[in-house]
């Protein structure tokens, strides 16, 4: 097995507050190949952005500290790089696109003049150079009469055609590694459709690797190799995102997969009795981890005194999926036993 | 349905909003045209569309917190459109809005039991003395405690507050509840269990509602009926099974198209 692009170890993001700390990422470990796409989901507070932000260093505020771990990026550890190091990785091997293009983009500045000024910044291009380049980066990203739209103020954009120079501007440098946080939360339905499609394209053209997080298993489904899906500072589930999707197996994940509204394709008729979407009882709890146990237990259906005290193990079935659970490492022994008994 | 029973109609309704130049008012924005549509006693209706394609204008013009430029708002049998201050007072007892952020709905300085007995004390529906125990049998209804009548709005999560917002719009007791985007703020699994207390409250209380989104599977999942809104105007509507599995109108194909279901391919 060749290296992967991205292997992240045992990541802990920590943040002060009045309550202790929080451990908004508590031991999260995962790998992105070359040209991969991994969807990291979950809900609010589950630590998914705090992962990719904390990838590129980027949790400015003076309360959090990436607490122990490494992150491998082309063999080298970005926990180890100077400030001065990291502004070059930044924008140039590896690139963010956010939820909010309007926080991307200045807006007293031409969408040519910051697609140049990333390129001049990062590759050191003259001016010249840079134009054509920002020109080829709006083409790539399909914008519509792209020339033109170099003299643009993002004002003057829509919401989607915003996104898509955003988009341009973290591809301009050609990294290996885009980290997308929620990118197409903020879209209509049609236009987020869009943008899935250009990312799932630029992957496939040049070979960009992508971190996708996001809350909507329906963006992983439609663009993402493999997923992991995270509750409370923890990834509890991962594996190729057609397994997951169709045979979760930690209690959180089919809870998950089950509460979220589908369309139906059969027609109902009038009057039928409506029936009620699967729920999840409580809420996420603010992961500061006082104790052992499974932190999904007080919601979890399938709860057995173990959970409450003992963290749970870590369970493979199937080509590379794993799970966090007790229930499930029970079942899996119990077959186990079976096979050996059968077999003897 | 047998016997129509139109508790809300919209009648060619149109709002035009003028564009504010530097020297007054300029060329014209038409938000909504020929928007016409019933909804019947007792269901669930849809308003589709993307941002920008008139949905919220419609809605609050059927609660005439937005004034029509022309048309009719009918609401059992009186006309919205037309009613005296006095008259809409009264008529806003019967009517209530849920909208996506609760929490910005709130006053932050009051408690919220308080809030949620505001329009309880506004319609003079109970007792002063009975107000408290209305109050708290509310919260409870819709999945809050008792003692959290006392807390301040920043002390609940999103799931909580818009079970706030729930309480407050039926403590007047009303019979149209018009729910605004009120699940796309929250998270998947907080968004369950509020569409199952609406359709809880709704079964109960045999609400009507008006449900305004842009998640079609939400609309398949809570509507009987629906209407697909594009640039102001209304391209599609009908029983939700016509829309979803006969869609006429290539507005309505290309949302349909759109939407990602977290299926494996």
């Amino acid at each position: 097995m060749t290296e992967p692009l991205l292997r992240v170890e045992n990541l802990q993001t920590h943040f002060a507050s009045e309550l202790g700390t929080i451990k908004a990422v508590d031991g999260v470990s995962f790998d992105i190949p070359r040209g991969g796409i991994l969807g990291m989901v979950g809900e609010s507070g589950s630590g998914k952005s705090v992962t990719g932000l904390s990838i590129l260093r980027l949790l400015g505020s003076r309360n959090a500290t990436i607490a122990g771990g490494r992150i491998m990026f082309r063999g080298e550890d970005l926990l180890t790089k100077s400030e001065a190091e990291m502004r070059a990785i930044r924008g140039g091997s590896i690139s963010m696109v956010f939820q909010n293009a309007m926080t991307s983009l200045d807006p007293f500045f031409r969408v040519g003049e910051q697609l140049v000024e990333v390129l001049r910044l990062h590759q050191g291009l003259s001016k010249k150079e840079a134009r054509e380049k920002a020109l080829n980066a709006l083409e790539l990203v399909r914008i519509p009469d792209p020339v033109a739209k170099l003299k643009s103020y993002p004002h003057q954009l829509s919401g989607g055609q915003r996104q898509r120079v955003v988009v341009a501007l973290a591809l301009a440098c050609e990294p290996d590694l885009l980290i997308a946080d929620e990118p197409t939360t903020a879209l209509d339905a049609t236009v987020q459709k869009q943008i899935i499609e250009l990312l799932q394209e630029i992957n496939q053209e040049l070979g960009t690797a992508i971190l996708m997080v996001t809350h909507d298993m329906g963006v992983v489904a439609h663009m993402c190799r493999t997923v992991a899906v995270m509750y409370a500072g923890r990834i509890v589930e991962h594996g190729d995102v057609a397994d997951v999707l169709r045979t979760p197996q930690h209690p959180y994940t089919r809870g998950l997969m089950a509460s979220v509204p589908r369309l139906r394709t059969e027609a109902v008729g009038e009057g039928h009795v409506r029936q009620r979407l699967y729920q999840i009882g409580g809420s996420a709890p603010l992961p500061l981890r006082l104790t052992d146990g499974c932190a999904f237990a007080p919601r979890c259906p399938e709860v057995g005194p173990e959970c409450w005290e003992v963290d749970p193990p870590t369970v493979a079935s199937g080509a590379g999926q794993e799970a966090v659970c007790h229930r499930r490492a029970e079942e899996k022994a119990a077959l186990t036993e079976v096979v050996q008994h059968v077999g003897a | 349905m047998s016997g129509r029973d139109v508790l809300v109609q919209a009648q060619d309704l149109r709002k035009v909003y003028a564009k504010p130049t530097l020297f007054g008012t300029g060329e014209e924005f038409v938000a909504v045209q020929g928007a016409t549509f019933d909804v019947l006693r007792g269901e669930t209706f849809g308003l589709i569309g993307e941002s920008g394609s008139g949905k919220t204008t419609i809605g609050r013009m059927l609660l005439r917190l937005v004034e029509p430029t022309s048309g009719f708002v009918g609401f059992d049998g009186h006309d919205v459109t037309r009613l005296t201050p006095k008259g809409m007072r009264r008529l806003r007892q019967r009517m209530q809005i849920v909208f996506q952020d609760s929490g910005s709905a709130f006053n932050p300085r009051r408690a919220v039991g308080e809030q949620v007995a505001f329009p309880m004390r506004q319609f003079d529906l109970c007792p002063k003395d009975e107000v408290r125990d209305r109050v708290v049998d509310l919260l409870e209804h819709v999945g809050l405690r008792a003692d959290q009548a006392d807390r301040y709005p920043h002390e609940f999560s999103g799931g909580q507050r818009q079970r706030l917002g729930i309480a407050r719009a039926l403590a007047s007791e009303p019979e149209f509840l018009l729910l605004d985007e009120p699940t796309s703020a929250l998270d998947v699994s907080v968004q369950a269990q509020i569409l199952n207390l609406l359709q809880q409250l709704q079964e109960e209380r045999h609400l009507t509602m008006l449900l305004i989104t842009h998640n079609l599977a939400l609309v398949q999942h809570m509507c009987d009926r629906a209407a697909v809104l594009h640039h102001g105007e209304l391209v599609e509507s009908g029983p939700v099974d016509d829309i979803f599995h006969k869609p006429q109108n290539e507005v309505t194909r290309r949302l349909l198209d759109a939407v990602l279901e977290p299926v494996a391919a």
